[in-house]
């Protein structure tokens, strides 16, 4: 979304004039090497611009942005907390932020020794034995998640065990992880609490079908924002039909110190530093899903992981650090060693807070969820209306209100300077909006928040266009999703956007 | 919300629709299905000559707001598709059960059909969720 009462910036190709040149590039010092012919192009089709052009550019888009360091963001699922500015000076340290890829591990000591610090600290914080930070990002830590649940089962000799499990109240993701792995779904249904359906997971796990089961995944709590009250249940019926337990890690935010998956009985988990542990996230950027494994799935990490190689009882001397691969490695999922630069910011908050402060994040992120949730519940409904962990899930329309959705109130949001939340997910809850204020917002924000979501009650009964044709102040008005959806145009250069127009007709 | 379900047709718990005419069945998704899928954009048809049991996925219709499988509601094989809606996945919304038709089966067994829901029990289903 953009920022209301701005105007809107031109793309960098309408700027560009042929022939203007921004940089002038130094005489070249080396021997001329002849680039092969078939490799150069007469077009390359780059915008050209000045310095100052292409700096006004990208600071007037900069400020059509809506991000968290401006405004609200309750985008549900997403965790878009407050980024603390000492990661980034953190990760700017020159002795991180310049060391080579390439370095020997001598070299890169002080380095190993953050990830391998980074790896204990995720292990002790959800309970598990061993941690490998290699996923890039949420959806890869799943991956890793199930491949070694698959692997784990050939090892034994077992190749019959194809199914994984899966909650309809799950993340998206979670099937798409299970089928890429080879993996076939069941889906279970949730009962009128929100938890699992436990007759529906019993019948599937019952008789014949248990030798097939090779897993569940899980998202604790769920996409409803609830924590599942029989999850003890659920991974001892998975676990007597020999299957192993995946908790999805992306709602951790409402656990930290005060649930570790691994006591619950889990066996792999994936973390989302990139959420949890406010590593900058939403503009597509690097991430990192580290995960988390019990004793019984530790050989089969991705890795390298970090170990200490020589240890030292000297408290003025370090141990020495060394990266090793797991003996039944699932294998590497990363160039080098994972996003490191998200290492380092997720080591800065974790160091920043301690245990203790841990704590209070996650007791402030469903203080806040739980405030929202009950200032809302006369002006909208909220099908599962029960204390909620830092997200809660309500219903985008109004009884009596024909025409008026779940978008719609969420682009008039943008008209009050707030990020709409998550909208039409999870898909069990009709119009669903769900919304995650996080620890990081004060009461007043909060306050804020919960006027605009009443006011937009009232002007949807008594004025319903000033949400069907919202947003009104932004610099874009309503977007053709459809279109955006059916054509495709990927790339902004001007002749692509006359081609589109022309195939539109 | 009032839903169009023609009397002729018989209905799966998953929102498709099936018109059984001898041994071919014509399939679609129901109009309650795409009201709440909303403006449908893209469609991926199963192949003809695929062989699909009841219950099982055999293509996807995906919405501004999510996608869905579309599962077969009875046993057969797939002997003919709408291609109109390659370009034109909007027939989806605007006539769910005439021109927005999906695919034709040649029905392995046509008892099969025996356990969907008639218009009214359909009907009754919508309302509740």
């Amino acid at each position: 979304m953009t920022a209301p009462g701005k105007k809107t910036e031109p793309l960098i190709y309408e700027i560009s004039v042929t022939g203007r040149e921004g940089v002038k590039m130094p005489d070249c010092d080396v021997p001329e090497t002849p680039l092969p012919d078939e490799l150069i192009r007469e077009e390359v089709g780059l915008p050209e611009v000045s310095e100052l052009q292409a700096v006004r550019h990208f600071v007037n888009l900069s400020q059509l942005n809506h991000g968290i360091d401006t405004g609200f963001y309750p985008l549900g699922s997403c965790t878009m907390k407050y980024n603390p500015k000492v990661n980034e000076d953190v990760a700017r340290l020159p002795g991180f932020a310049f060391l080579h890829p390439l370095t020997d591990d001598e070299g890169a000591q002080g380095a190993l020794a953050l990830m391998h610090q980074l790896q204990e600290w995720l292990a002790e914080i959800s309970g598990f034995t061993a941690v490998s930070l290699q996923p890039a990002a949420g959806a890869q830590g799943e991956l890793a998640g199930i491949l070694m649940i698959r692997k784990y089962h050939l090892d034994r000799g077992d190749s019959e065990r194809k199914t994984i499990l899966i909650p309809n109240s799950a993340h998206g993701t979670n099937p798409a992880t299970a089928a890429m792995a080879g993996m076939t779904v069941i889906e279970l249904p949730s009962d009128d609490k929100g938890n699992v359906d436990l007759e529906a997971l019993r019948a599937a796990c019952a008789g014949d079908n248990a030798p097939t089961i090779a897993g569940m995944m899980i998202t604790v709590p769920s996409t409803l924002g609830l924590f599942d009250s029989n999850i003890l249940e659920i991974n001892r019926i998975v676990h007597e039909a020999g299957g192993l337990m995946y908790m999805d890690g992306a709602n951790m935010n409402s656990l930290l110190g005060i649930v570790k998956p691994g006591e619950l009985g889990f066996d792999v988990m994936h973390y989302n530093l990139h959420k949890t542990f406010s590593t900058p996230h939403g503009g597509g950027g690097p991430g990192c899903g580290a995960v988390g494994v019990s004793e019984t799935l530790k050989p089969f990490l991705p890795g390298p992981i970090v170990t200490i190689v020589e240890d030292t009882n000297d408290l003025e001397d370090a141990p020495l650090y060394g990266l090793h691969m797991p003996e039944k490695s699932i294998g590497r999922l990363k160039a080098f060693h994972g996003n490191f630069g998200m290492h380092n910011r997720a080591y800065a908050y974790i160091r920043t807070y301690g245990g203790d402060g841990l704590r209070e994040v996650s007791r402030h992120a469903v203080l806040n969820a739980n405030y929202v949730r009950v200032n809302l519940a006369d002006d909208y409904h909220i099908p599962y209306n029960r204390y909620c962990a830092h997200e809660f899930v309500m219903e985008g329309h109004f009884e009596g209100v024909e025409g008026v959705h779940a978008l719609d109130i969420s682009k008039r949001l943008m008209d009050y300077g707030i990020h709409p939340p998550t909208n039409y997910f999870p898909l069990i809850v009709h119009e669903a909006l769900l919304i995650e204020p996080t620890e990081t917002e004060d009461k007043a924000t909060l306050d804020e928040f919960i006027s605009a979501m009443r006011k937009i009650a009232e002007e949807a009964k008594t004025n319903p266009e000033l949400l069907t044709e919202a947003p009104h102040i932004t610099p874009v008005k309503r977007l053709d999703e459809v279109r955006a959806a059916k054509q495709l145009v990927l790339c902004c250069r001007p002749e692509f956007l006359t081609a589109a127009a022309q195939a539109e007709g | 919300m009032a839903v169009n379900t023609p009397a002729d047709l018989k209905y799966a718990a998953t929102d498709e629709w099936l018109r059984l005419e001898g041994d071919t069945a014509t399939i679609g998704v129901s109009d309650f299905a795409q009201e709440q899928l909303n403006d449908i954009v893209f469609v991926e048809l199963p192949e003809v000559g695929k062989t699909v049991s009841k219950g099982e996925a055999f293509g996807v219709v995906e919405s501004v707001k999510a996608a869905a499988d579309l599962n077969a509601p009875i046993s057969g094989t797939v002997i003919e598709v709408n291609t109109a809606l390659q370009d034109t996945p909007e027939l989806i919304n605007s006539d769910p059960f005439g021109d927005g038709w999906i695919a034709r089966l040649k029905v392995t067994d046509a008892s099969g059909a025996d356990d969907l829901m008639n218009a009214e029990a359909y009907k009754a289903y919508c309302a509740t969720r």
